[in-house]
């Protein structure tokens, strides 16, 4: 086993922030392919025993897990070339806050609902949305609903009025995302860093949003869509992430599977 | 200078507690500004427009929200007393663990939930909440502190089991928190509410049962 070796799935978005963190820091690592909607290798099951998911880097036969937390290993593990989080603390209080954004938005489902520590509305959305069966033993549907179930997977994956209300409030998360890069080139500004790092893979999904969901954001969010562009310029991203044509057929195979049509 | 440091709290939020909490244990004086959540105030919403929540650090004029950010601040600015490791992976290993506690612990989740609920849904929460605090319980074997002899971060953010379960469980009827099968856990909440720092600023037990006996009863009315 190589000194660095990344346990990862081809189309994982978080899997992508690690492999572009260690491309732009040089680092040289073996990828090994983990077969999520198949049965978990031991090396998986004993890397992240809490979890049990990818990416989990694994250095010198210590594993770290979680992508942005593996992100942030990475840069103090090479401290000495390409700083992917800016010196001063505030600047990298601010990078970590859209980091998190960008994660909030798409780890949890009850993202909004959450945190709001004194309010009895959210609580009863959170309970109602509890109330429904969560513990499928399908290894599809747990990878569904750990590493799909998001604002912008919920654009391909409801139809009609919910689909509808789904396109709305991702395009406010755009809209914020918009104005957070503002005149800037990156979101860590001249440097490509942690936002950005967190952020690009998704990229990748922009075209199937747009195709199941019937709309653009290049119109939504004009700079956002300049920024991807800048990012699949990039090597260490161009790379790691997904071609939006691959990205689309996998898309429409969940969608089958999940009688979304 | 007590007036560069400024804390958007809520007196019963164990969010807001974590930071006043990291900065007690780092000597650092600072201002605290209660909000009624039910009538933010237009400060507090200038200064977290995008969560529109607290806690909220002030650091001379500059705002910083989400609790979690709000500790990696401090340690990065106040260097006493250290929160958080020196090496990389354990920092790693740190971050887990805090990230662990708001995902699965935290307010709309496990432990939690099991207090605000009923009957099969309370049953799966706690059967859920039970994993979690195995898993904790595991982490803290051999260590007195999650951060070791001294209180760290994710001490810092598992503060709510220290106190703030307790008082769930009394609102809830139900008991999560065994001593028999958490015996490191139940430690651990002696060994952290023996810090002054840590009781100075932590919000009294009878308040906390008012505070969650008033919410059970609205929610249970709002079903």
């Amino acid at each position: 086993m190589k000194a660095v070796v990344l346990l990862d799935f081809w189309a994982s978005p978080f899997g992508q922030r690690c492999r572009i963190a260690l491309a732009e820091k040089g680092v040289e690592y073996e990828y090994r392919e983990e077969n999520i909607l198949g049965a978990k290798s031991p090396l998986l099951l004993k890397s992240n025993p809490v979890y049990k998911k990818i990416p989990v880097l694994i250095h010198d036969g210590k594993p770290v897990c979680e992508s942005l937390i593996i992100v942030q290993y990475i840069d103090e593990a090479w401290p000495d070339r390409a700083p992917l989080l800016p010196a001063d603390p505030y600047a990298r209080a601010q990078a970590r806050f859209w980091a998190d954004f960008v994660d909030m938005k798409v780890r949890s489902p009850y993202a909004d609902a959450s945190h709001e520590f004194d309010s009895c509305s959210s609580l009863r959305i959170a309970t109602n949305n509890c109330a429904q069966p969560v513990c499928s033993q399908h290894p599809l549907t747990l990878f569904f609903m750990y590493q799909f179930f998001e604002y912008g997977s919920r654009l391909w994956k409801l139809k009609g009025e919910a689909q509808a209300a789904a396109k709305e409030e991702f395009i406010l998360i755009l809209k914020l995302l918009e104005g957070e890069l503002g005149a800037k080139k990156y979101f860590g500004g001249d440097a490509f860093g942690f936002v950005d790092i967190a952020l690009a893979p998704f990229v990748s999904w922009f075209y199937s949003y747009e195709t199941c969901a019937g709309f653009s954001i290049e119109e939504a969010a004009p700079k956002v869509a300049a920024w991807g562009k800048r990012c699949m310029d990039r090597k260490s991203v161009a790379n790691a992430v997904s071609h939006p044509d691959k990205i689309y057929e996998m898309v429409g195979v969940l969608k089958k599977k999940f009688g979304v049509e | 200078m007590a007036e560069e440091v400024k804390v958007f709290r809520s007196w019963g939020s164990p969010f807001s507690y974590r930071v006043e909490l990291a900065l007690r244990l780092k000597g650092v004086a600072y201002e605290y500004i209660e909000e009624d959540l039910s009538n933010k105030s237009t400060l507090l919403l200038e200064y977290n427009p995008v969560h529109k929540k607290v806690p909220v650090l002030l650091h001379h004029g500059k705002p910083i929200a989400e609790s979690l950010l709000i500790l990696e601040y401090i340690e990065e600015t106040w260097q006493e007393n250290p929160i958080l490791p020196k090496d990389p992976r354990e920092r790693a290993v740190a971050r887990f663990w805090c990230r662990f506690l708001d995902d699965k612990v935290s307010e709309m989740f496990a432990l939690w939930m099991s207090c605000w609920t009923e009957g099969e849904t309370q049953q799966n929460f706690m059967e859920q909440a039970k994993e979690c605090l195995h898993l904790l319980e595991e982490e803290l074997k051999g260590k007195k502190f999650f951060g070791g002899d001294s209180i760290g971060m994710v001490d810092i953010a598992a503060s709510s089991i220290a106190h703030w379960l307790g008082v769930l469980e009394e609102v809830a009827g139900i008991s999560l928190l065994d001593e028999e099968k958490y015996p490191n856990l139940c430690k651990w909440t002696e060994e952290f509410l023996k810090s002054d720092a840590v009781m100075e600023c932590l919000p009294k037990r009878a308040n906390l049962l008012a505070l969650f006996q008033t919410r059970k009863q609205a929610i249970s009315s709002v079903k």
